[in-house]
This record gives C-alpha cells, sequence and structure tokens, in this order.
C-alpha cells in the first residue's frame, strides 16, 4: 500500500556513500525500502514465524473445539447439561460460564507471551531493515 | 410507562445526544485529512480503543435482545452471549495485528494487498455495504420498536420520525467528527452501558442474598417452562432440524463477530500492533463483564418481572431489560436504562455508517473509479456524501422494515460477515497460493450464497414469524445459513486459487507476511 510500483530488489546504494561507509548487511533495497524476500527466508524471521505458530495453531484449536464441544452437547445431550452441580445450577449453565473464563485465560496468556516471546522477535526483525527514515 | 417518565427518558436522552455532539464539534478538527477522517489519525491508544471497540460492537441487539433472550428462553438466550465472548479470540489472535500492519483504512486494503486491486476492492467494498446496510437497518428498525415501549409512541407516524431523528443525528456525528468523533461516542457510549449493566446486575444478585441458584430458582417458577427454561432445548430443542439451526447460529456468532466490517476498521485507529492486541485484550475483558451481567440480567428479569408479562408487552422479549428497571429502580431507573439503549443504537450506527463510507469512498471511488489517484480531499468528500446517502438509506430502510423481527437482520448480518469475509481474511493472512480468482470466488461465494440461502429460509417466508408470512418460497430449512455457506466459502477460496491460472504474487506476499507480523515497511512503530 506503500506504493504502486513493485519494489526491485537491488543492492542498497545509499545516496551518501563514502569509501568507509561501514558493510552494513541491512535487508533493503535499491530505494531503501525492506528487501521482503530475503528477510521473509531469514533466520530471525523464521524464528518469529514458529514462536507466532507454536501458540495460537494450538490454542485456536483448543478453543474452537471446546466452544464446539459445548454447542453439541448443548444440542445432543441436554439432559447431560442439565444434570444440577450447585444448587439449581446445572453442567451447561457452569460449562457456559466456564467459556467465558477460558477466554479470559486464553487472552491473557497470549498478552503475556506476545510481550516476552514475540515483541523481542519482532524488534529483531525489524533491526534488519530498519534504517533512520522509517524512525521519522 | 406514563407520561412523567416519557418525560425522564426524553430529556436523558437529550443530555446524552447534546454532550455527545458538544464532545464530536470538540474533537473535530479542520481540514481533516483522509486519515483523520477514516482513522482518527491512528491517534487513540490500545485502552482507549478497546472501550470503544466494545462500545461499537454491543449493539442494542446485545444489550435488550440478549437479556430479553435470556429472560424468554433461559439457556438457549444464553449461547448468543457465549458465541460473543469466544469469538475475540479469533479476533485478537488472527486478525488484529496483522490487519493493523497491512492495511490502513478498511477491509479491503488487506484483502486486495497482494492481489489485483480492482476486482478485489470492489469485492471487499460490496460485502462491507450489504454487511453494514443489512445490520444498520436491523438496529434502525430497533430503535422504531424501542420507541413504542419507552416512549410511548405507537404510532407508525410518531416512530417513522424517531427513526428518522437517529439517523439524522448519527450522520451528524460521522460528519462532523468523522473516525475522531465517532471514537468518543463509542466510549462515552460503551462505559455509560457496562456501568449501568453492572450497577443492576449487582443489585439484583443482591436481592438475592448474593445467591445465583436462589434466583434461578424463582427464576424457573415464573416461567411456564419451569426447570426446563434453564436446561438446553427451549428453542432449538424440538426436532433434529432445529439442533442443527443452532449448531448453525453458534457458528455464525463464533466466526461472524470479528469480521463485521466496522469492527475491523476500529484496528486502524491505533498507532500500531501492539496497541491493536491491547484494544483486543481491554474489549475481551468489557465482553466478559458485560455478557456475564446479561445472564443475570436476563434471569432477573424472569424471576422478578415474568416470562409471561415480558412476552405480552408491546416490543416483547425486547422490553425483559427495562421492564426489569422499572419493576427494581421505577420511572428513574427505567430513564437511564431507556437512555443508554438509545446510546446503544445512536453509537453502533454512526460507526457502521463510517464504515460504509469509508469502504465505498476509498476501495470505490479512489481506488476502483480513480485507479488508486485521487486526491485524498476528493476522497474525504465522496466519503462524506456516502455517508449522508447511507443515512438517507438506513432511514428509509429502518422505517420500512419497523415492527418486522430483526433478530434475523442481525443474525444474518453475522451469517454474512462469517462467510464473505472470514475465509478471505485468512486465506490472504495465511496461505500462500492464494490468488486474486481464489479472493473473489471466496468473497462472492460467501456473500450470494448467504444472500440466497437466508431469502429462500423461513425467516423470509412461510411461517407466521417470516416477513411474508403469507407467501412461502423457503425450500431452505434453516434459518441461519452460516453452517452451509461459510464452509462454501472457505471451499469457492480454495477451488478458485487451484483452478486459476496465475500464481499468487510471490513478492507481494513476502511483503504482505513480512508487514504483518513485523510492521516493516508499513511506517508504524
Amino acid at each position: 500500500m506503500t506504493k504502486a510500483l513493485p519494489s526491485v530488489s537491488r543492492p542498497a546504494t545509499p545516496g551518501f556513500a563514502t569509501f568507509d561507509e561501514p558493510v552494513h548487511s541491512l535487508l533493503i533495497d535499491g530505494d531503501g525500502e525492506p528487501d521482503y524476500g530475503a528477510i521473509q527466508t531469514s533466520e530471525d524471521f523464521l524464528d518469529l514465524k514458529r514462536r507466532v505458530k507454536r501458540f495460537i495453531l494450538p490454542a485456536t484449536l483448543l478453543f474452537l473445539a471446546w466452544y464446539v464441544t459445548f454447542v453439541l452437547l448443548s444440542a445432543y445431550a441436554a439432559d447431560f447439561m442439565s444434570t444440577p452441580l450447585f444448587g439449581t445450577v446445572n453442567v451447561g449453565l457452569t460449562m457456559g460460564f466456564l467459556q467465558i473464563v477460558t477466554t479470559i485465560i486464553i487472552t491473557m496468556a497470549y498478552a503475556r507471551y506476545s510481550k516476552r516471546k514475540l515483541d523481542p522477535q519482532v524488534d529483531k526483525v525489524r533491526a534488519l531493515a530498519e534504517t533512520d527514515e522509517e524512525l521519522a | 410507562m406514563t407520561g412523567a417518565n416519557t418525560a425522564i427518558n426524553l430529556s436523558v436522552f437529550g443530555i446524552f445526544v447534546l454532550l455527545t455532539l458538544y464532545i464530536v464539534y470538540r474533537a473535530s478538527t479542520r481540514n481533516v485529512s483522509a486519515s483523520d477522517y477514516y482513522a482518527a489519525g491512528s491517534s487513540f491508544t490500545g485502552t482507549q480503543n478497546g472501550i470503544a471497540l466494545s462500545g461499537d460492537f454491543l449493539s442494542a441487539a446485545s444489550f435488550l435482545g440478549i437479556s430479553g433472550a435470556i429472560a424468554v428462553n433461559g439457556y438457549d438466550g444464553f449461547m448468543y452471549s457465549i458465541g460473543w465472548v469466544v469469538a475475540w479470540l479469533i479476533g485478537l489472535m488472527l486478525i488484529s495485528e496483522r490487519l493493523r500492519n497491512t492495511g490502513r483504512f478498511t477491509m479491503g486494503d488487506v484483502m486486495a494487498f497482494r492481489m489485483r486491486q480492482r476486482p478485489v476492492r470492489a469485492a471487499a467494498a460490496n460485502a462491507t455495504l450489504v454487511i453494514s446496510l443489512f445490520y444498520m437497518i436491523a438496529q434502525m428498525a430497533g430503535a422504531g420498536g424501542l420507541m413504542a415501549l419507552l416512549l410511548d409512541v405507537h404510532s407508525k407516524i410518531g416512530q417513522s420520525i424517531i427513526i428518522a431523528v437517529v439517523g439524522i443525528v448519527m450522520v451528524l456525528y460521522v460528519l462532523v467528527g468523522g473516525m475522531k468523533g465517532t471514537t468518543w461516542v463509542q466510549i462515552i457510549k460503551a462505559v455509560l452501558l457496562i456501568l449501568s449493566v453492572s450497577l443492576l446486575t449487582i443489585f439484583l444478585i443482591g436481592k438475592f442474598g448474593f445467591d445465583f441458584s436462589s434466583m434461578l430458582d424463582r427464576a424457573s417458577q415464573q416461567s411456564p417452562l419451569g426447570e426446563a427454561v434453564l436446561a438446553p432445548g427451549v428453542k432449538y430443542g424440538a426436532s433434529d432440524l432445529s439442533k442443527i439451526d443452532f449448531i448453525s447460529l453458534a457458528l455464525a456468532l463464533v466466526l461472524g463477530t470479528a469480521s463485521l466490517p466496522h469492527v475491523l476498521m476500529r484496528f486502524y485507529t491505533v498507532p500500531n500492533a501492539r496497541e491493536a492486541r491491547k484494544s483486543v485484550v481491554w474489549a475481551t475483558w468489557m465482553m466478559a463483564i458485560f455478557y456475564s451481567c446479561t445472564l443475570v440480567i436476563g434471569f432477573g428479569a424472569m424471576a422478578l418481572v415474568g416470562t409471561d408479562k415480558i412476552t405480552g408487552a408491546p416490543g416483547g422479549e425486547n422490553s425483559a431489560a427495562p421492564l426489569l428497571a422499572f419493576q427494581v429502580g421505577g420511572t428513574v431507573l427505567l430513564g437511564i436504562v431507556c437512555a443508554v439503549a438509545f446510546a446503544t443504537i445512536l453509537a453502533v450506527v454512526a460507526g457502521l455508517t463510517l464504515t460504509a463510507s469509508a469502504s465505498f469512498a476509498h476501495d470505490v471511488y479512489a481506488n476502483v473509479i480513480k485507479h488508486g489517484e485521487a486526491d485524498p480531499r476528493d476522497e474525504v468528500r465522496v466519503a462524506r456524501i456516502t455517508a449522508v446517502c447511507v443515512g438517507v438509506l438506513a432511514i428509509v430502510g429502518g422505517i420500512a422494515a419497523n415492527g418486522q423481527n430483526v433478530a434475523f437482520l442481525v443474525a444474518l448480518a453475522f451469517a454474512l460477515a462469517a462467510s464473505a469475509n472470514l475465509p478471505t481474511l485468512l486465506y490472504s493472512l495465511f496461505w500462500k497460493r492464494f490468488n486474486t480468482r481464489g479472493t473473489l470466488w471466496s468473497i462472492y461465494g460467501g456473500l450470494v450464497s448467504c444472500v440466497l440461502l437466508i431469502v429462500f429460509s423461513p425467516a423470509i417466508s412461510g411461517s407466521k414469524s417470516s416477513v411474508f408470512p403469507d407467501a412461502d418460497f423457503a425450500f431452505f430449512p434453516l434459518s441461519n445459513p452460516g453452517i452451509v455457506s461459510i464452509p462454501l466459502s472457505f471451499l469457492a477460496g480454495f477451488l478458485g486459487t487451484v483452478l486459476g491460472e496465475e500464481k499468487a504474487d510471490a513478492a507481494k506476499q513476502a511483503e504482505m507476511e513480512v508487514r504483518g507480523l513485523t510492521g516493516l515497511g508499513s511506517g508504524l512503530r
């Protein structure tokens, strides 16, 4: 969305190159845009992807399975769901409330995981290509 | 519901409208840029936006509809609450951060990121406009029905005038305030709504000695269904078909929420992905609190007001919460609850209007008609004109749909969002090979199949509660099409991709994946 032209990957040619320009392995193309193809295959990015997958894949499957179980039990095991647990509060209502509780637990777990495992890795990947103009 | 009562309702509501209009006016900036108008310059914090998200999402259907559904159907009404809370996990983990990183103003930005721009943007705008209009007409029609109950306005003309007033105020919010003003309206409304709902809940449960079990006990005594109302099956347990309908509804609720266009657009009002994540965390907490409260309010209404009285009142199920408020707090509490309900409708339709106008101006006008080279000033001007047109359409549609069964319109919007948007978004974010044809097939496949199935469902014809009770062309037996149209859209997206000759743009895919996860290249910090 940043520009209409497809970014062609060229070796970085800094505008104010001098002979003592440090050999900086920034993954950017000739226009100073990040070289996405190179970043995509970089070890840091692959690691970020692994970390993301490690959390969201099991968590998503878990909560969907738990929700579908609840829905199916409500539809096809009404007798079981209406077994009283605490006074008049039955299994179904308890399970429904637990859906809300697990949602909160997964939400907070994801927020914590992101902060500890994802955000630092995102910063690492961004450092691969971040130029000073980007910071402006 | 007496005259004095009407005066209180009107004055509380009037104060809300004046106050919010003032705030919207103060928040507005002159000479707005496109980014100001669509995304409030991305200047809100995650916390603010999280509260606004819940404001955008908690419609009259949630507040009046859910507590009423629980008060009448007990357990089966509670299902809505759960679906709408759990759904935010999809928004949190799969959508919000990637959307913020890859798009600027609309859902079309993300869907068209690595595809051919014009057809995909046109498709995304079509989906946005259809979903928003359906959702909005349901809200407007609900406003008319509410008036009958709350303000004692029973004539069709009186209700139509009120629908028009709601429409005009909402267009004013959008025109004057753009996204910034609208966001502040959402924040005020969400805080009011959650506060009043929590206080009502604490008060109710206190009335039963903080013993939820004894409240349920009393509730089941007051229901003609007895103990059965606490168990599943009251509404959906009659036959195998109704059970499938129940599962279909449950799917639409959980998959539709995070792909509603006006919810998606909210993620652009924050500066970066981390704030977008924080918004969803806040919104999830607000939802969890709100929907837990609806459980108490619903059963509380059943226990204190009684199911028969609720179903017999003008407005039917929707009157549960106001009747309960009147029962426990007299006219003052009723006035407050009514005002909050109005505020809710007003804020939600304003959010929808903004989304629809943004989608038309940004996707259709700027990118399809002007090939991405529109003057930003013109774009905002087009968005404003569109907002007025959408407002007029919503007023007309709302007046036409007034008095009809509005629940199906809301459920339709969710099913539509889950069918047209979710598969497309997930594929384009997570599936490398996904291409333009796949995108078009999944958007239109989901949208068209969902609309057609609704048209031929018992919600439209063939039963007493249908829109056209006298006609019968309902050959599709379910009133919610999600269970068919959602998988169909996934399948269409898959087939379109596999059968399409063109390969996915690998460079763009790399850009989207890197940018989606890290924000690199988006200019976001």
